[in-house]
């Protein structure tokens, strides 16, 4: 088992050395610089901030110094807001990012697991198609509607929450329903698929048929089983999660890492998009390690395998 | 006699005093909540470039000099006076001795010597150097073709005299010091932190930070707030009304208005346009829009067909109807614009302004070659991807569809940074653009046409019109400035190089209680001049 995680760890620099060269040249090929604005600045000025940049070295020496400053942890400066170095924005941000995905994912499975299970119980009744109704209009609503629409009935209207931020607790809430509302529709189907499926096998007729409680039969030994691929998505939906924040901490003022990333992208601010795209690489790739491994844990066929 | 004077004048004071307590009284302890609409880049003065930048570091110092918002005149502030040599070259500032920076230090002549010194060090890069260039020898200095600073029109006489030469008559200069190009800078702090050259040090950060304003910095939370209190060691704190400011990065318009709404902001940054209206008809009192000295145009590229063809642009020009653009699309009460530099404009008035006149417009067409428009190869309308400047381009297109009969007209969006250096490569037939004036002078708007000018951006080439600003640029008689411009703007008109659309119009939310704003063409807000008033349990001020 370690050797499979130290192997699989070991993949990981050759993928990231792969996404920061491409990466690095991606970016340069998009039209226009990071100082190119409304008021252009004069030849002369321009030349000076490439030189306080190191951008007007050749491409081939601004990639080399380029990595060996990642392999130092030095990520370089932000060319849009010189106030803080890459390393320290990222270092500010991707912990609100994290915060933010962590309630959503939460959210997403209090609501998710508990409506799915419901309507597991009793299929085709109300109280399945209440929930799965929901779930199918939470999967349809983008969040950049549902979040205005919070916004509206529980700040506007009844006044009970704030409209935007993220210093109070409160201010928490309604992004982290709005970020995981789509996932919470997603998983209570899962956890309905899951568990019909698995509620119909013999096992659990045999539990029934021993005289188990049906409490027993269906937390014990249904769930289990029957949350199965509800753990398979949990490591895309917590990447997706962390990475898909940008609309959510834009519509409340979230200072994530999203929302750092999209503008850094749109001022081409070079060194800034590499920083956040070698994040968000190494987040994907880790959380898709750990679904794994639990996944391994939960179904022993895996292990063997 | 002396002293029943002194107790008339006494009591007159206690009594207006007494009775303006009545309408105006000042919250105790106030905090003005501003949203600034983006987060800022830096506090350092030097490195900025934006609006929000503007505003924030306009509460943490102070120029030479500073505005009134009432009359756009120069009024005392870091200096307490000056004088003008007979060429209006040589200013002579006689620098405040109680002026003090937040950590106690005197702010002196060395402090503005220092600070433009570093802004115009080449290694530093500070985009807007070129400000400074009015000084003496400045852009020699900036460009490395001078070294010794001294031969910069800067002069320190002593720690409170100030001498600063000018390369030409400036008449804008005295006003400029409300731009953070201008402000003075605590050396000590700087050199702490990193070389007079480096960006992005660390002498911006809350626990670090030395300013001369009226506030002081407390915290900084990027992205989330940064929050200013009263300076107690700036000269004239008994003025100052607040006791702080929160500033807030809110970039997004729906979440501004909305935050707006639940009484979280008390000053806003913008307004979405569709709520225009609805503010209008149901709370005027907190919308404000007041004329901006700005002016949103179109660029042409005079180097492509169809527009290397003056007679083409000046259709084209002539045939657009700017009111209905203003009336039907903007909304908030935008002046059409007729002429570049808007009509707030100091004592300078344009001469020879636009006609609308689809009749002339169309003859111009087909004497071009293109009766009805026929013939006329595509015209792409370039503009960053938004949803007013699409609405604004959708209703051009119409009503040159309907004036001059043709279809020829297509629209093409472009991200920000696509957009930009589409327009620098010349690779567009007409571009949107806007200018918003960085001090109250016509030349502002106008040497961005020289022919060497980076913001020029549309192939036009005039040695006449370059001659003409040069001129403008020494002139020290100011009517025969006004008309050397006037006559520059008129080629500018003539050659159709740009369609002027509409005069920009600031337009933002401001709660009731907040007073003390004024309005004025730059948008400029002296933080020190606002207040809340307090409103009693029975809604009385």
């Amino acid at each position: 088992m370690l050797h499979y995680i130290l192997r699989r760890l070991f993949t990981l620099i050759p993928v990231l050395w792969a996404i920061i060269t491409i990466t690095f040249f991606l970016v340069r090929l998009a039209p226009g610089g990071p100082f190119d604005n409304e008021r252009q600045v004069s030849a002369q000025t321009m030349k000076q901030l490439e030189a306080a940049y190191n951008l007007d070295a050749p491409l081939y020496q601004q990639y080399l110094d380029y990595l060996s400053g990642v392999v130092h942890g030095d990520f370089g400066p932000s060319f849009k807001k010189p106030s803080r170095s890459v390393v320290e924005w990222i270092q500010l941000r991707f912990p609100v990012s994290i915060e933010l995905g962590f309630y959503a994912l939460l959210v997403a499975l209090t609501i998710g697991l508990s409506a799915g299970l419901l309507a597991a119980l009793r299929p085709n009744s109300m109280t399945d198609y209440g929930p799965m109704s929901l779930a199918m209009i939470g999967i349809c609503i983008p969040n950049f509607v549902l979040g205005p629409l919070l916004v509206l009935v529980f700040a506007l209207w009844l006044d009970w929450l704030p409209v935007a931020g993220w210093r109070q607790p409160d201010e928490k809430i309604l992004p982290a329903i709005t970020l995981g509302a789509a996932y919470a529709a997603y998983i209570a189907r899962l956890t309905r698929g899951g568990m019909l499926e698995i509620l119909a096998q013999d096992f659990i007729r045999t539990a029934r048929a021993k005289g188990l409680g049906e409490g027993a039969v269906i937390l014990k030994h249904g769930l289990r089983g029957g949350i199965q691929p509800v753990i398979s998505f949990l490591g895309p939906a917590a990447a997706g999660l962390l990475t898909g924040s940008f609309v959510v901490e834009h519509i409340f003022q979230v200072p994530g890492l999203g929302r750092e990333f999209i503008e850094a992208a749109f001022n081409r601010d070079y060194t800034m998009i590499i920083g956040s795209v070698l994040v968000y690489a190494t987040v994907v790739m880790m959380l898709n390690l750990l679904a794994d491994l639990i996944h391994a844990w939960l179904d022993p066929r895996i292990r063997t395998a | 006699m002396k002293s029943l004077h002194t107790t008339i004048l006494t009591l007159l004071l206690l009594a207006t005093a007494g009775c303006s307590s009545k309408s105006t009284a000042p919250t105790e302890g106030a905090i003005l909540n501003v949203n600034l609409g983006a987060e800022v880049q830096d506090l350092d003065p030097h490195i900025v470039t934006g609006v929000p930048e503007h505003r924030a570091t306009s509460a943490l110092f102070e120029g030479l000099t500073d505005l009134n918002p009432a009359t756009m005149e120069a009024i005392p502030a870091a200096a307490t006076s000056w004088e003008v040599s007979e060429d209006k070259t040589v200013y002579t500032f006689h620098l405040r001795k109680e002026a003090m920076w937040s950590n106690g230090d005197a702010v002196t002549a060395h402090d503005f010597a220092y600070a433009w010194r570093r802004m115009l060090t080449p290694a530093l890069g500070a985009e807007y150097a070129y400000l400074l260039y009015i000084l003496k020898n400045a852009q020699a200095y900036h460009e490395g073709a001078l070294t010794d600073f001294d031969e910069v029109g800067v002069k320190v006489v002593d720690d409170y005299t100030l001498e600063v030469t000018l390369a030409a008559p400036t008449p804008y200069f005295i006003t400029s010091h409300i731009h953070y190009a201008w402000y003075p800078l605590h050396q000590a702090t700087i050199e702490a932190h990193g070389a007079i050259h480096d960006r992005g040090t660390k002498w911006t950060r809350v626990e670090n930070f030395v300013g001369n304003g009226a506030f002081i910095l407390t915290e900084w939370a990027p992205n989330e707030v940064m929050t200013l209190a009263k300076n107690p060691r700036y000269w004239n704190r008994n003025a100052v009304k607040l006791d702080g400011i929160n500033f807030y990065p809110i970039d997004d318009l729906q979440t501004e208005e909305r935050s707006f709404r639940s009484g979280d902001l008390h000053v806003t940054e913008d307004i979405p346009l569709h709520r225009i209206q609805v503010y209008q008809a149901e709370n005027p009192a907190v919308l404000k829009l007041a004329p901006y000295l700005g002016v949103y145009y179109y660029r042409i590229n005079v180097t492509k067909p169809p527009f290397d063809d003056k007679r083409v642009r000046q259709a084209f020009s002539m045939a657009l109807n700017r009111e209905v653009i203003c009336r039907d699309v903007m909304k908030a009460g935008e002046a059409p614009a007729f002429t570049y530099v808007p009509p707030n404009c100091g004592t300078y008035t344009s001469a020879a302004p636009l006609k609308y006149d689809p009749e002339a417009a169309k003859a111009l067409l087909t004497e071009a070659g293109y009766p009805n428009g026929e013939g006329l190869p595509k015209v792409e309308m370039l503009y960053n991807t938004s949803d007013n400047h699409k609405r604004i381009a959708e209703a051009m297109q119409n009503i040159w569809k309907q004036n001059l009969g043709t279809d020829a007209v297509r629209l093409l969006n472009q991200d920000w940074k696509v957009y930009l250096s589409s327009m620098n490569a010349l690779d567009y037939q007409m571009a949107r653009s806007g200018w918003i004036a960085d001090v109250v002078d016509p030349i502002n708007f106008l040497e961005c046409f020289l022919s060497n000018s980076g913001n020029n951006r549309t192939g036009f080439k005039s040695p006449a019109y370059d001659a003409l600003i040069e001129q403008a640029y020494i002139e020290p008689d100011i009517d025969k400035r006004n008309a050397v411009m006037q006559e520059a703007e008129a080629i500018l008109l003539d050659e159709a190089v740009i369609i002027p659309i509409y005069f920009y119009t600031r337009k933002f939310l401001m709660a009731t209680e907040v007073k003390g704003y004024i309005d004025n063409p730059l948008g400029y807000m002296r933080w020190e001049d606002f207040y809340l008033e307090t409103i009693d349990a029975e809604g009385k001020v």
